[in-house]
């Protein structure tokens, strides 16, 4: 639950053109949203909405063409370790050269922290996730649900204050999902990080949320409506009120997607 | 665990068929002391059985033999072609396998011929071997900073790279009446075309691999604090390895292949030198020996790359 209403993240009317070739796309237009210190926020939208944009340019890989974006009050201007990113592929964010506990120590050794105080923190967070066993494999041997919890500990151990995921359990199967939906509220509820969420699937939305922020498709997309989550956690798929939420969600979304797809087959 | 080791699993379904083939082989009297109506059946699924343990004891250790048989056999073959077209024939240009392994014996020990060529073999190598790494190590030195130059600085790229995209397809040995007049007849010519033949496969394979780093590494390393320049050695180096790896390998099968090229003009010691040397007189002998200790040091040093490259490479599902 949010600890105060101070914004820790803030879009203001933020909006991004890609120009490529002399063509430009809009891909996202006045677009404000507030994140407040310790919440948990899931972006949801069609697909090509502009949320992996949105995502983006809070983590400063891509730069804002119009409007603003701050942390703590503060323009951002880069990637910084405050805001870490959760990539959908964890196989193609890790180091493949590196193994478990080595991907850990990669942020740990940039920062300078302290040899001494390295050996502490990557088992901290190596049995945060499970993964102290196999600390000596490589990316490439681990699942795909491993790799995902791998990206997790390699993130935590930076001490970020705001976790950007970016569909971070998409290409999970389902089972494999569930477990790292836990995983990742147990993580939250103990460390009181901030997340913004971002996932095409509002049950997903429903059961991690506190707030769900609901996206037009683009191009020109926008903040459309957002939804307060209030109910306790774990939460029960089957609850009357959370299938009202999925319902009226849905019935929201549902122009959206025939909408994305028609622009989809139009390009 | 000793079940990891192979000669256990190329042995045991041996072992297990010798015990119990006999008592189920049918005719034998343990099959005809038991009742008729049963011995039937039982002699059919036994005799599958057996054909079934045949089979896995023969899937067992032919697919181990079959390669390292069949490239025994080829080689063999070759040099039984070889021995019968030239032996007894005084005629014939080209000496004999057994002649040729005598003067590779005297040029190694001596003691067979007793001439200006007798244990001389050392001296040819390491003049040659030192050329071979010398150059390497020279190419390697430039190649592997400028490629990840090139790769990852696209003013150096724009500088840089039409050149090098027009020199390369040069052939090396056309380089060298040019390096005769720049560096002088001499082993620095040599030195200098093993040095070319190694730099543009390294070059070439490195600019390929800092090119091809996956993007998202970049991204992950700047979020984890890892930023400008600092990603060079942490990012860009590691991904690219396999495919330096690949690089290095080819640029000393070059360097082998060019460092005879430039040891056959004004060049007293190395393998190239002997061999249009011994040319010269005649020695074929001497020539096909060179040959043979050059593709054998060829082979070897392309081994010691490749274990490297497997002990760095570990993590690559495609090297390690």
């Amino acid at each position: 639950m949010a600890e105060s209403a101070v914004p820790i993240l803030e879009l203001k009317n933020a909006g991004k053109i890609y120009s490529q070739g002399g063509r430009s796309i809009e891909a996202l237009r006045g677009a404000s949203l507030s994140v407040r210190k310790g919440e948990f926020i899931c972006l949801i939208g069609a697909s090509g909405c502009g949320k992996s944009t949105l995502l983006r340019m809070a983590a400063g890989f891509e730069p804002a063409t119009s409007g603003s974006v701050t942390f703590k009050g503060r323009a951002v201007t880069g990637a910084g370790r405050d805001r870490v990113m959760f990539f959908q592929d964890a196989g193609s964010a890790l180091f493949p050269w590196l193994s478990v506990e080595e991907n850990v120590r990669f942020g740990l050794r940039v920062r300078k922290v302290p040899k001494g105080e390295w050996e502490t923190i990557i088992q901290t967070y190596l049995r945060m996730v499970d993964l102290d066993r196999h600390r000596t494999k490589f990316p490439s041997q681990l699942s795909g649900g491993m790799r995902q919890r791998l990206q997790i500990a390699r993130a935590l151990a930076v001490e970020p204050e705001v976790l950007l995921m970016d569909e971070p359990f998409g290409a999970l199967d389902a089972l494999t999902r569930r477990r790292m939906h836990s995983v990742l509220l147990t993580i939250w509820q103990r460390t009181g990080k901030t997340v913004v969420f971002v996932t095409h699937d509002i049950a997903e939305a429903i059961l991690l949320a506190d707030r769900i922020a609901m996206m037009s498709v683009g191009p020109r997309s926008t903040i459309a409506k957002i939804f307060t989550v209030d109910l306790p956690r774990p939460r029960d798929l089957t609850h009357p009120k959370v299938a009202q939420l999925f319902h009226e969600i849905e019935a929201l979304l549902e122009p959206d997607v025939v909408r994305s797809e028609q622009l989809m087959a139009a390009q | 665990m000793a079940g990891l080791d192979p000669a256990i699993h190329v042995f045991r379904p041996l072992q297990e068929s010798k015990t119990w083939m006999p008592g189920t082989r049918p005719g034998t009297t343990r099959v005809e002391s038991e009742p008729k109506t049963v011995s039937t059946l039982t002699t059919e699924t036994s005799r599958e059985a057996v054909r079934e343990t045949a089979a896995r004891e023969t899937s067992s250790w032919w697919p181990r033999l079959k390669p390292v048989l069949l490239a025994i056999a080829f080689p063999l073959a070759l040099l039984a072609m070889w021995h019968f077209a030239t032996v007894n024939r005084p005629a014939s240009l080209i000496p004999p396998p057994h002649d040729v392994w005598l003067e590779l014996k005297d040029l190694a020990i001596g003691g067979i011929n007793d001439d200006a060529y007798s244990q001389t073999l050392l001296t040819h190598l390491v003049a040659s071997m030192s050329r071979v790494y010398g150059g390497f190590a020279l190419a390697l030195a430039l190649a592997l900073p400028l490629g990840m130059l090139i790769g990852r600085v696209q003013l150096v790229r724009q500088l840089i790279d039409p050149t090098i995209q027009i020199l390369r397809p040069i052939p090396v040995t056309a380089w060298l009446p040019l390096a005769m007049i720049i560096f002088g007849l001499g082993p620095r010519s040599a030195f200098f075309l093993v040095f070319l033949g190694a730099f543009y496969p390294i070059l070439v394979n490195t600019i390929f691999g800092v090119r091809t780093v996956e993007p998202r590494l970049f991204e992950a390393a700047s979020m984890l604090g890892c930023t400008g320049s600092t990603q060079f050695f942490r990012v860009v180096l590691p991904a690219a390895l396999p495919s330096i790896f690949t690089g290095m390998r080819l640029g000393l099968g070059f360097a082998w292949v060019v460092i005879v090229v430039g040891e056959m003009t004004g060049v007293q010691t190395g393998l190239g030198a002997i061999i249009m040397e011994a040319r010269q007189l005649s020695r074929t002998e001497i020539v096909i020996s060179g040959m043979i200790v050059i593709g054998a040091f060829g082979f070897l040093s392309d081994q010691l790359v490749m274990w490297i490259g497997r002990r760095l490479l570990a993590w690559s599902p495609s090297h390690g």
